[in-house]
């Protein structure tokens, strides 16, 4: 089962690299990572998705938490989320399928944002669950090329946040 | 009065920090990357720079000053090489949890990425073994930087912290300011256990009708020495040691079992797979411990306490954690606990099992043995004397027959099993207790990794013992072959490549004794302990096919041992 987990964590040079050596010297599996820099300019977030069973998943959440660079870890898995990812998908036509195509994207509520005479791009935002059935439905029409961010997530409601401790500014 | 601050370049930065900090020994090697830090070495005057042969040496002699001290043991080397060369000390220090602050130098900033002479990406390389690293790219951040490398370094579960310096940052100026605090926001270690679950674990001890004590390197990190022996003794509760956790507690102590695990004692791993409540103190149930994690103590009641939340349900899972610093854990365990368990019956069970199947080893055949030698040489010392142990099979002896009474009296490598670990870590844990007698202890294989050393510790007329346990054979590796390998002893036989350790000892300025007798183990042994003005090289030559027994074999259960070897005629 997939699993996605938040992280905050100093936004500088190589924290996100520490959480992939984690990952790869670990042995954990990573799905996508996703990262940004948040409200705060010298805080970073990370969304991860990963999977492996509860232990697994006990023990990523702890390896995370002891890296120094990480200010908070929290498993969305278990809270109420909202998650999203976006993508740019461009789909090749012939003469007489365009609309076919343009309708199908945008049952998927997808946007055309480039279009030639041989191919169109569009743009989708969902949860990742949403892109991949986009993506199987144009899939026969032929595909050229697909970019995904890997997912972002959000607790509902009340946020992820840092103690009054962390967020102070470090001065660096 | 004037609030100016002092304007200092990085290397008289670098130099005022250690200052600060305490430190008083270096281990390093030059080169061009940290010229100018060595440019201020040569004026300072309140630490004793130690010039070693290679820079894997510097980082184990500062383990070895580490372990021995409790201190901080410090390196630095230069870029590229010289750093690369500190790569398998870290992760020896990593795996065995041992605070040491490894200073590198680094190309100039502006080379950075573009393959300049002696340029390694020592942060990207050691990342994944060190607890935390550094790269100084401003000499304002140089001060705060190492402030934090040595507050990383001891604090919580220790470990290994590499600052990396490159070579303009050292060379540019700055206000020198001094952090008296590290504000780490990403970095709270939890050093208090949480009372309810301490009250449990007293109230599980309490009820217990065999429980087991056991007490890993932790203890020793965190001085609890003293706590341990009030938990025990008051409770009258058997205490069994891993690798690292031997000395924690003196094993004459009747309540001492011993070491546990693959070649642990009989009686303490009968204990462990029997026992009804496990109490896991400041270990982290290696699989050198477990052995087959299925049948690890597979009816107890599992009790961890360990600083390091990460380490609670990695290996084998507890029914009850307590994450806490383990020297105020036991504090307060032991207060807890008002009337100690009723273990009469328990006590003879153990003792049953001791005399079922005691430590036992062939002799009167008059050939020498790493045993006998073991014995004599605690028979003499008493067990005054720090026994700094390479890794393979005098190891396992080291710990069944050396009784260590004394914490930090025992050093090894566990975690890696780094061979050629002894011969400089001694030397580090002899400027670490110049006051007490430093016994390094290798195989022959072993010796040979790290050997250029003796010429650091003879260059500081160091008397230490460099005893070499010579089978010419890499004998654990032998061990394995024999019994799990089809007897194809490939590449283990040393006999026909050996150097003359004797001349070995001599070219480095070493004394030098060599014999193959059990009868002269004595005098050897008198003659060494006699010379106090250079290192002497100890060379015992045993017999060559030996084993150690008991052992578990991998992957097997601990309580399943093979005892001793079979003999054929019986």
């Amino acid at each position: 089962m997939k699993r996605t987990i938040s992280v905050l964590l100093e936004n500088r040079y190589g924290a996100f690299n520490r959480v992939s050596t984690l990952f790869s010297g670990k042995g954990f599996n990573i799905h996508s990572i996703s990262i940004g820099e948040t409200e705060m300019p010298d805080i970073a977030r990370m969304t991860l998705v990963t999977s492996g069973d509860d232990k697994m998943m006990d023990q990523i959440l702890k390896q995370l938490n002891r890296l120094i660079d990480t200010l908070k870890v929290v498993d969305l898995s278990r809270v109420n989320t909202v998650t999203r990812e976006l993508a740019l998908i461009s789909v090749s036509y012939k003469k007489g399928n365009r609309a076919e195509i343009t309708s199908l994207a945008s049952m998927f509520k997808g946007k055309v944002v480039d279009i030639t005479n041989r191919t169109i791009t569009f743009e989708l935002t969902g949860p990742p669950d949403k892109i991949d059935a986009a993506v199987n439905m144009l899939l026969p029409y032929g595909i050229i090329e697909v970019a995904r961010t890997g997912t972002v997530a959000l607790r509902r409601g009340e946020q992820v946040k840092l103690t009054p401790q962390q967020s102070e500014s470090k001065g660096e | 009065m004037s609030n100016k601050k002092p304007v200092m370049n990085g290397a008289e930065i670098f130099f005022e920090c250690l200052r600060r900090e305490g430190v008083e020994h270096i281990f390093g090697y030059p080169g061009g990357a940290v010229l100018k830090i060595y440019e201020h070495l040569y004026d300072v005057d309140f630490l004793k720079h130690i010039l070693v042969r290679h820079e894997q040496g510097a980082v184990h002699m500062a383990e070895g000053y580490a372990k021995a001290s409790g201190k901080v043991g410090v390196v630095l080397v230069t870029s590229g090489p010289g750093a690369t060369n500190t790569v398998t000390g870290i992760t020896d220090a990593y795996m065995d949890s041992i605070p040491i602050v490894v200073f590198t130098g680094q190309v100039p900033s502006h080379l950075i990425g573009k393959d300049a002479f002696q340029e390694a990406d020592i942060v990207g390389i050691t990342r994944p073994i060190t607890k935390h690293n550094f790269l100084v790219r401003d000499v304002r951040d140089l001060a705060s930087t190492i402030k934090k490398a040595f507050y990383i370094a001891a604090s919580g579960k220790p470990g290994p912290v590499l600052v990396d310096l490159p070579k303009d940052v050292i060379n540019s100026k700055c206000e020198f300011e001094y952090p008296d605090n590290v504000e780490l926001r990403g970095y709270k270690p939890v050093t208090v256990g949480n009372q309810s679950q301490i009250k449990k674990a007293a109230e599980m001890i309490k009820q217990a009708k065999r429980p087991l004590l056991y007490v890993g390197g932790g203890v020793i990190c965190s001085n609890g020495f003293a706590e341990l022996g009030i938990l025990a003794r008051e409770n009258k509760l058997p205490v069994t040691m891993t690798l690292h956790g031997l000395g924690s507690f003196p094993m004459t102590d009747e309540l001492s079992l011993g070491m546990l695990g693959m070649h642990g004692t009989y009686w303490a791993n009968q204990a462990v797979t029997n026992c009804d409540v496990l109490v896991s103190l400041g270990a982290r149930f290696d699989d050198r411990v477990t052995g087959k994690v299925d049948t690890f103590a597979k009816d107890a009641y599992k009790i961890h306490v360990d600083i390091d939340p990460a380490a609670i349900d990695k290996n084998v899972y507890v029914d009850l954690p307590i994450v806490g610093d383990v020297k105020n854990v036991m504090a307060e365990l032991a207060a807890e606990i008002s009337a100690p368990p009723e273990l009469d019956e328990w006590w003879s069970t153990i003792n049953g099992w001791k005399e079922e199947c005691p430590l036992y080893y062939e002799s009167g055949d008059g050939r020498l043995r790493t045993e006998y030698v073991l014995e004599r040489l605690l028979d003499k010392t008493k067990g005054n004397a720090i026994v700094v142990s390479d890794v393979g099979q005098h190891q396992m002896w080291v710990t069944q027959y050396y009784q260590f009474v004394h914490p930090r009296s025992h050093i090894t490598s566990g975690g890696l099993g780094t061979m050629g670990f002894s011969v400089p870590a001694a030397i580090g844990a002899h400027f670490a207790r110049p006051d007490i007698p430093v016994l390094s202890i290798s195989g022959d294989g072993g010796f040979q990794m790290n050997m250029q050393e003796l010429i650091t510790a003879a260059y500081h007329k160091l008397p230490i013992k460099f005893i070499i346990m010579n089978n010419s054979f890499l004998g654990m590796v032998r061990q394995w072959q024999e019994l799990f390998h089809a007897e194809k002893y490939s590449f283990t036989d040393l006999s026909d490549s050996n150097p003359d350790f004797m001349k070995v000892a001599d070219a480095f300025g070493c004394a030098g004794i060599t014999t193959n007798s059990p009868k002269d183990v004595d005098d050897v042994i008198d003659q060494m302990m006699a010379i106090n003005d250079r290192p002497v090289v100890v060379e015992f030559k045993i017999v060559r096919e030996d084993m150690v027994f008991p052992m578990v074999p991998a992957g097997g259960s601990i309580g399943d041992m093979i005892v001793r070897r079979l003999d054929p005629n019986e």
